[in-house]
């Protein structure tokens, strides 16, 4: 299978160099090297593991991980098509098969000239303008029959990808409502400015990040601490779900023992139906970076990282950019903004298509070039993160926030939002909606509030914060976009009446299955067990049996799953359960027994093999 | 003996050594907590679950969670003997288990922590994976049909063989065992079969060749006694020396 490949050692040597022959650059290594060759050739594993001194079977453990690699040719044009509900909604299935039609491919397989492979991804966040597709990892957005044709033909052309119409490619922020992060204004720097004015106007002078002899004077007035009271005052909670006090988290780490401190921004925006980290990153990357670097002002870290998820590596030359126009302008470096001891610079690290490194620690262990597995905490990043040192890891929209509140000040942002939350919060409308794309509101607002903006009518359900979040019917949308009440990390996916619900949870079933990093026995066995009493039900195959069995998965998940992951993958299934039952049982069989053998379906193979599908080739009886 | 600090295993006191998790402190204070993928000899890294306990309420891997004075454990309850018994069942659906036919029976800790939890049925619809052996050592044998992905030989060989011949591939229900040779085979590692890692497989993946059955069945590990009282003569005891 595998040929010899020109020039493949030095052309290895060259990637694993600019990653300084450090084994915790192997995810990133792994990633341009296979962008060099379209897949990780073995030799190029033996190459990569002799010039970082690892075990070879360290190299090939660490790229399984990852949907992304392949550790076998996928053919010259790789295409996967985005399989999240609203990519489904749009008929994505029906343009995959005419691709695969005109191809002469089947879904999953490398056509058998090597040129072309089909196949389906975990939503690529691209859900206001789905369907989607990657082609050799670049995204391609809003398909229709005829652009799907067109891509038919330019493969079989052998047209480089990079010579495909631009147009094809052009995503658009699609931002309906902009409130005080979308509509910034501010100018690449002022935060920073700002945090360092605000240092200066107590008694002391003193330098940004050195963490020397004055940690012992915690004094307010002190320019990082006088950034980090602010933080705390703006009562600012995480943006990627889970909420917790950022100011806290800042601090806790800010005053954990370590020999360096670490930002990393958590770009692995991989909820199914979120995308606001997409257009943060394309139109306010100078916003986040201002904001990172704030926090390692606040926290004394010279040294940050970028996550970026593997779907937005399209993204990654015009990132690449703008930390290089900061470095000109003296926004990051060293000294940063003529201020002595303010050194910090951001590193971007892409992710290879694997929805768990977005929990904190799993994406600590990506950064270290390991598989993407969520850590036993305690100990927690802020004491024992990136390479075990203090780490803080923030959401995108977070850092964004911060950044806002070094220049307006913690009382002005708490004077937005509710109570309990504080400040705006960006939602991803998308789905049976007129109007999909971003909508920034003070937190507070109610769900009927955002489905008459954006134009949703007859609506079923809303889907609030993706599968690991809550969907919710008709008689909940007075509920409020708060912490203390609906809190989000900000999918905010639109059912109208049509939709089947129950295919809306199967669709997010397997997605928590394909997800699953498989390290705890109840995540790795019990997503796929409800994958498969899901697939029964929708089979027609379905009893009353399938319905007690997936409570008790649930109830086995929510006890002993490694990670949230785990703990949350039952929820879509309950919550459409409880609330859209019939719609279960429309499709139950009312049979006492559990027929768990199909033996018509096990004819199937033979039907096939024999180019026959009439009466004869069935079993008598069906259905 | 100095007052050591405690906490409470099902309402009894167990004493701790600070740095002790909840499962060493109970096993060395001769109480036991059913468990699989820890071993007292290596690093605990908690992905079984089987010794899920409530901690203060909270659900938590008895072999990972720092014993803290004071705290409330509960483990022994029908509730998480019930959860037990799942994941117990879980992993005989998730590989290719036939006891009968197994060389390990009544030496695997699998097989006896189903005996032991009074695991009755299946449970689950098999999933009946595909896993080829690895025949190609010649004095070890690799049945990955019946690996539970412990992590175990992982472990005993990066920390005691100081070796990296065993390694995880894959993800999700698709994760596996690999071994480190570029050809995918035992017999190009190097392995031996004075391992610790060949040694320490709780269930029938690493087995040496041509010592099969050398002890009958009737009278292996498990066969006399259950898992949970062999647990206690296996565990490591507090050496009181040690004190001043």
């Amino acid at each position: 299978m595998t040929e010899a490949i020109a020039d493949l050692e030095p052309r290895v040597r060259r990637i694993v160099t600019r990653w300084d022959h450090d084994p915790t650059g192997l995810v990133q290594i792994l990633r341009e090297v296979q962008e060099e060759f379209g897949y990780l050739p073995p030799p190029a594993a033996v190459e990569i593991a002799r010039l970082l001194r690892i075990p070879y079977s360290r190299v090939t453990g660490v790229a399984s991980f990852y949907s992304f690699m392949a550790l076998q040719p996928r053919g010259a044009y790789r295409v996967l098509f985005s399989d999240n509900i609203t990519d489904r909604m749009a008929g994505n299935e029906r343009l995959l098969e005419a691709l695969c039609h005109r191809l002469w491919v089947e879904p999953g397989k490398v056509s058998e000239d090597g040129l072309v492979s089909v196949g389906r991804t975990s939503c690529t966040g691209l859900c206001d303008q789905g369907p989607a597709l990657l082609v050799n990892g670049i995204a391609l957005p809003a398909l229709t029959d005829e652009r799907v044709q067109n891509i038919g033909e330019l493969i079989l052309a052998r047209v480089p990808v990079a010579d495909w119409p631009a147009e094809f490619f052009v995503v658009h922020d699609n931002v309906r409502r902009a409130d005080v992060m979308l509509a910034h204004g501010l100018k690449p720097g002022d935060p920073i400015r700002a945090a360092l004015q605000r240092g200066t106007q107590g008694w002391s002078e003193r330098a940004a990040n050195e963490r020397s002899w004055r940690e012992a004077y915690v004094g307010a007035a002190q320019g990082p601490i006088a950034t980090l009271e602010e933080v705390k005052r703006s009562n600012l909670r995480g943006r990627g779900g889970a909420g917790f006090t950022t100011g806290i988290k800042w601090e806790a780490c800010r005053h954990a023992t370590g020999l360096e401190r670490y930002v990393v921004c958590n770009a692995d925006e991989g909820e199914p139906g979120t995308f606001k980290d997409r257009v943060l990153l394309t139109s306010h990357a100078d916003l986040l970076f201002d904001g990172m670097t704030v926090a390692a002002y606040a926290i004394g870290a010279s040294r940050g990282f970028l996550y970026l998820r593997g779907e937005y590596r399209y993204l990654l030359e015009q990132v690449e950019s703008v930390l290089e126009r900061r470095r000109e302008a003296n926004l990051l470096g060293a000294g940063i903004c003529g201020q002595p001891g303010f050194d910090f610079d951001i590193r971007v690290h892409v992710g290879a298509g694997s929805y768990v490194c977005g929990e904190e620690s799993a994406l600590i262990e990506s950064l270290e070039g390991k598989r993407g597995v969520p850590r036993n905490r305690p100990p927690y990043p802020v004491t024992n993160g990136y390479k075990q040192q203090p780490t803080i890891v923030n959401n995108v929209e977070t850092l964004c926030a911060a950044a806002l509140i070094a220049v307006h000040g913690g009382d002005w942002y708490r004077g937005l939002g509710t109570l309990k939350s504080s400040g705006t919060k960006i939602l991803s409308v998308a789905g049976d909606v007129a109007r999909p794309g971003l909508y920034e509101y003070p937190f507070g607002v109610t769900i009927r509030q955002v489905l008459d903006d954006c134009g949703a009518v007859n609506t079923q359900a809303v889907q609030v914060s993706g599968p690991s979040g809550m969907c919710i019917d008709a008689t909940e949308f007075g509920r409020r976009i708060a912490f203390e009440d609906l809190p989000t990390a900000g999918a905010f996916t639109v059912f109208d009446a049509s939709r089947d619900m129950f295919e809306v949870a199967r669709n997010y079933a397997h997605f928590f299955a394909h997800e699953s990093c498989g390290f705890c026995t109840p995540c790795r066995v019990g997503t796929s067990m409800l994958v498969a009493a899901m697939d029964k039900i929708h089979a027609g195959n379905g009893t009353q049996h399938e319905l007690r069995e997936m409570n008790r998965l649930n109830r086995v998940l929510l006890m002993s799953a490694h990670c949230g992951l785990g703990h949350t993958a039952c929820n879509p299934i309950l919550d459409t359960l409880k609330r859209f039952r019939p719609a279960y049982e429309r499709k139950l069989r009312s049979l006492e027994f559990t027929p768990s053998f199909d033996v018509d379906g096990a004819l199937g193979r033979a039907r096939q093999m024999t180019g026959r599908d009439d009466a004869g080739a069935h079993l008598e009886e069906q259905k | 003996m100095n007052e050591r600090p405690t906490f409470l295993l099902d309402g009894a006191e167990v004493a701790f050594e600070p740095g002790q998790t909840v499962m060493q402190a109970a096993l060395a204070a001769g109480r036991y907590i059913p468990h699989l993928c820890y071993h007292p000899e290596f690093k605990p890294h908690g992905s079984c679950k089987v010794c899920t306990a409530k901690v203060d309420g909270r659900m938590m891997a008895a072999c990972t969670t720092p014993a803290a004075t004071a705290t409330e454990v509960e483990s022994d309850t029908e509730e998480l003997n019930e959860l037990r018994r799942t994941l117990v069942q879980m992993l005989f659906a998730e590989g290719n288990h036939f006891c009968p036919s197994c060389e390990k029976s009544g030496n695997c800790m699998l097989q006896a922590l189903g005996y032991d939890l009074g695991v009755m049925t299946a449970g689950f619809r098999h999933l009946f994976p595909d896993r080829p052996v690895d025949a190609s050592h010649p004095e070890i044998l690799l049945d990955f049909n019946r690996c539970i992905l412990c992590e175990l030989c992982v472990r005993a060989a990066r920390e005691v063989d100081g070796k990296h011949v065993f390694a995880l591939a894959g993800r999700g229900l698709d994760k596996h065992l690999i071994v480190n040779a570029e050809s995918g085979r035992l017999a190009d590692t190097d392995v031996a079969v004075t391992d610790k890692a060949v040694s320490v497989c709780p269930v029938g993946v690493i087995l040496r060749k041509r010592v099969g059955f050398a002890t009958p069945i009737g009278e292996r590990r498990f066969d006399g006694s259950p898992i949970s009282q062999q647990a206690l003569v296996d565990a490591p005891r507090p050496l009181e020396k040690h004190h001043d």
